[in-house]
């Protein structure tokens, strides 16, 4: 299919190195004694764990449900033990740790109860959504987003295409090359599944476009082909674009397939677009047909430190120590361990390191391949930065912003557009790490933003807490007010006479007696006052009294 | 006599221009100075009374009426910017006399030792202790600010402040000239060296 293919700001070519790891077909990694599996592979909340220490677990057997909407599940990726739930090191640029889930395998790989297989056009889209939370899929091809959100788009945006991002743009990685090479049937199958979401009840069934980098022909091919022959040919297009870096970026693939762009701040669905991972598809295709979570995916493990660099079908949880090892790892040529490609992967130091769901590729290079960094010089204003931006953003701009912490200003020039691709990196003459500035300055921003919520929280609190305490006071005010009410009346109620207090049919009498008695007195002190008056002032004195 | 039309007409221009001050005044009334609030959402909420005010709004009334906008140790410099920036004045260093800028701290209860007295659920500007008379008590991680008021209470000294600890959701990227210094093996630059190698065996 010709399609007027569109092209997207900047970009580089930086060597692919490619051809290390396709020489040889997928091959399935042996089973790890230990799989670590960590609690957080995903962008969201943290997976609960559900089993225990010494627990067995069966091979597909949920061991962590989700936690909220953006999360997913992780189920056993092989039948053991459950040796603990610890803290241990996270493929994470921090080299911090994380909590995990450490399975030992017994080895036998024996299969729990599965999922029942779901024929895809029969069943309700919810039923397919639900499926995928349960079969626990991220996005495979790096961010690890829950599939499961990003094929329930709001109600407001009508999905129009379909992208499958098989670019592939980074150097080194060919996974996704390997999979439409050898997998076609289940990429496309499970494409088919995920169009078929996204197909609003009785609409046209969404465009569906797989954007593949013409350094990938075999594949390409492999895919026609397979669309051919299932007859697909007016669903499903596969579009050779030209090879270029950062065209597996999500919103340039959109860009150079559509010509649409995705605003600022927005995400694909806002123009109308959804856009998965080719792995992701396998995955979708895995859960809903097969009824198998996900347990495995295919990883890149290549660089010159490796004696047969390969593609592996591995185990989520299994160590990188394990696989490095299995494709003849040379420990004297290793420099640098990165997971994910050269341009935005993540040095890491530990070599017991789990893949996870999003690992795509494991780069064992050696110090000639990826020579430690050159010192910084100071930037001479060259501007090539700018011409490689593929967000058209002004990396020299950001740049000074960033390092003089003018996070403000940073933020005016779109920062938090910067897809860091290293591109501008890549260019630059005066080896000025910018990306790593962008990433600092980015991370000030959200802790700053992280802050202002939390003080606006605390403000709240601490004003209901005042309030509280107001209101306290002054119902402590009202009662002791009324306490004293209460005392006085009770005061009042004493210095009456106790028989006052008897029942009412006396109450007559009583005032009866009391006028008789005052009339004694008022007769006595007429008798009085007319005897001595002197007296008789001293008496009414008295009785004034 | 045009003088005397002149006196009169401005005497109506003034009347009519009195009503209608003397109405804005009325209609248009602030109750409260708005730059007060401005500064009160600047200012980090701790409560700690570090400035010297009996928390963060007197504070922020202090500093609308001239007091020093450096008495703030927990919001520190990027606070001290943002009143700057705010009020026109200048950035000047944290007065050390209020304290020094630390990094952000959580209080922790050593729980066995605890008495349940509640003085500290007393002493607690955001309610972010919990517990009872006579019951152990315990601080909700999320909602302490930090703000070092529950330990003097404490007639025990059972309650101590701990650096929030990093972990991979709260981490993030260093400023790049300190990530030289702790030799961190930076990505991305270094692939080019490789790609200028092999275009110029290509060449």
């Amino acid at each position: 299919m010709n399609r007027g293919l569109r092209d997207f700001h900047g970009g580089i070519h930086p060597p692919e190195n490619k051809d290390l790891s396709t020489q040889v077909a997928i091959e399935t990694a042996p089973i790890p004694d230990k799989l670590v599996l960590p609690l957080q592979q995903h962008v969201g909340q943290q997976s609960k764990a559900l089993v225990s220490e010494g627990d067995y677990v069966l091979k597909g057997q949920l061991i962590a449900a989700a936690e909220g909407y953006v999360s997913t599940a992780l189920h056993a990726p092989t039948s053991g033990v459950i040796a603990s739930i610890q803290n241990a090191s996270i493929p994470h640029p921090s080299g911090l740790s994380g909590s995990c889930i450490i399975i030992e395998s017994d080895r036998k790989d024996e299969w729990g109860k599965r999922l029942q297989p779901l024929d895809y056009e029969k069943v309700d889209v919810s039923e397919l959504l639900k499926r995928i939370r349960e079969a626990g899929i991220a996005g495979l091809g790096g961010a690890g987003f829950p599939t499961s959100v990003k094929l329930n788009p709001s109600a407001e945006n009508t999905i129009v295409t379909l992208i499958i991002n098989a670019a592939e743009c980074e150097p080194y990685i060919t996974a996704d090359d390997m999979l439409m090479r050898e997998r076609s049937e289940q990429v496309i199958k499970g494409i088919q599944i995920i169009a078929h979401m996204l197909k609003p009840v009785g609409c046209l069934p969404v465009e569906c476009l797989i954007g593949i980098e013409d350094n990938k022909p075999e594949a390409a091919e492999t895919l026609e082909q397979t669309v051919k022959q299932l007859h697909l040919e007016h669903e499903i297009s596969v579009v050779r674009i030209p090879t270029k870096y950062p065209s597996g970026g999500e919103k340039q693939l959109i860009q150079i397939l559509t010509g649409k762009e995705v605003p600022n701040g927005g995400i694909p669905a806002d123009v109308g677009i959804v856009c998965q991972n080719l792995g992701t598809a396998v995955a979708v295709y895995k859960a809903v047909a097969l009824g198998e979570p996900l347990i495995s995916r295919i990883t890149t493990l290549t660089g010159r430190a490796l004696e047969h660099p390969k593609n592996l079908e591995v185990l989520i949880g299994t160590p990188i120590r394990s696989l490095l090892n299995h494709c003849g790892l040379q420990q004297i040529k290793l420099n640098r361990l990165i997971i994910g490609g050269p341009m935005m992967g993540v040095t890491i130091n530990d070599l017991d390191t789990p893949i996870i769901k999003s690992t795509n590729c494991v780069l064992a290079s050696t110090s000639e391949e990826l020579p430690n960094p050159t010192p910084q010089q100071a930037c001479i204003r060259c501007g090539m930065c700018a011409e490689a931006c593929p967000a058209s953003l002004l990396p020299q701009q950001l740049y000074w912003y960033s390092k003089t912490k003018d996070f403000d200003k940073a933020l005016n020039h779109n920062l938090l557009d910067c897809i860091e691709c290293g591109a501008c990196t890549y260019v630059c003459p005066s080896h000025i790490p910018l990306v790593q500035y962008y990433r600092f300055a980015k991370g000030e921003i959200r802790a700053q933003e992280h802050d202002h919520t939390k003080s606006e929280h605390a403000k709240q609190r601490f004003e209901a807490r005042q309030h509280r305490l107001a209101e306290e006071a002054a119902q402590k005010e009202a009662k002791r007010r009324e306490r004293s009410k209460a005392a006085k009346l009770r005061q009042q109620k004493a210095t009456i006479p106790p028989h006052n207090s008897e029942s009412e049919s006396n109450s007559e009498d009583k005032a009866a007696v009391i006028q008789a008695a005052l009339e004694r007195v008022k007769s006595k002190k007429d008798k009085t006052s007319k005897l001595t008056p002197e007296v008789s002032n001293g008496s009414a004195a008295r009785e004034e009294e | 006599m045009s003088i005397v039309s002149a006196i009169l007409v401005l005497l109506l221009l003034a009347m009519v221009f009195g009503a209608v001050l003397g109405f804005a005044a009325i209609r248009f009334r602030v109750a409260e100075d708005p730059i007060v609030d401005q500064i009160d959402n600047i200012l980090p909420q701790t409560q700690c009374g570090q400035c010297g005010y009996p928390g963060c709004r007197p504070y922020a009334e202090a500093i609308a009426n001239g007091d020093a906008i450096n008495k703030c140790p927990p919001g520190g410099e990027s606070t001290i910017q943002e009143l700057a920036d705010l009020l026109g004045r200048e950035v000047i260093p944290l007065d050390a006399e209020q304290g020094i800028e630390e990094g952000k701290t959580v209080a922790y209860i050593r729980e066995a030792e605890c008495i349940g007295c509640t003085k500290c659920i007393q002493a607690c500007p955001v309610d972010a202790i919990l517990g009872a008379a006579k019951l152990m008590h315990t601080i909700i991680i999320d909602e302490c600010t930090g703000c070092d008021l529950c330990v003097d209470p404490c007639p025990v000294d059972c309650i101590e402040m701990v650096p929030l600890r990093k972990t991979a959701k709260n981490w993030y990227w260093q400023h790049p000239e300190i990530e030289v210094e702790l030799n961190r093996k930076e990505l991305i630059t270094s692939d080019k060296i490789a790609g200028e190698a092999d275009r110029e065996n290509a060449a």
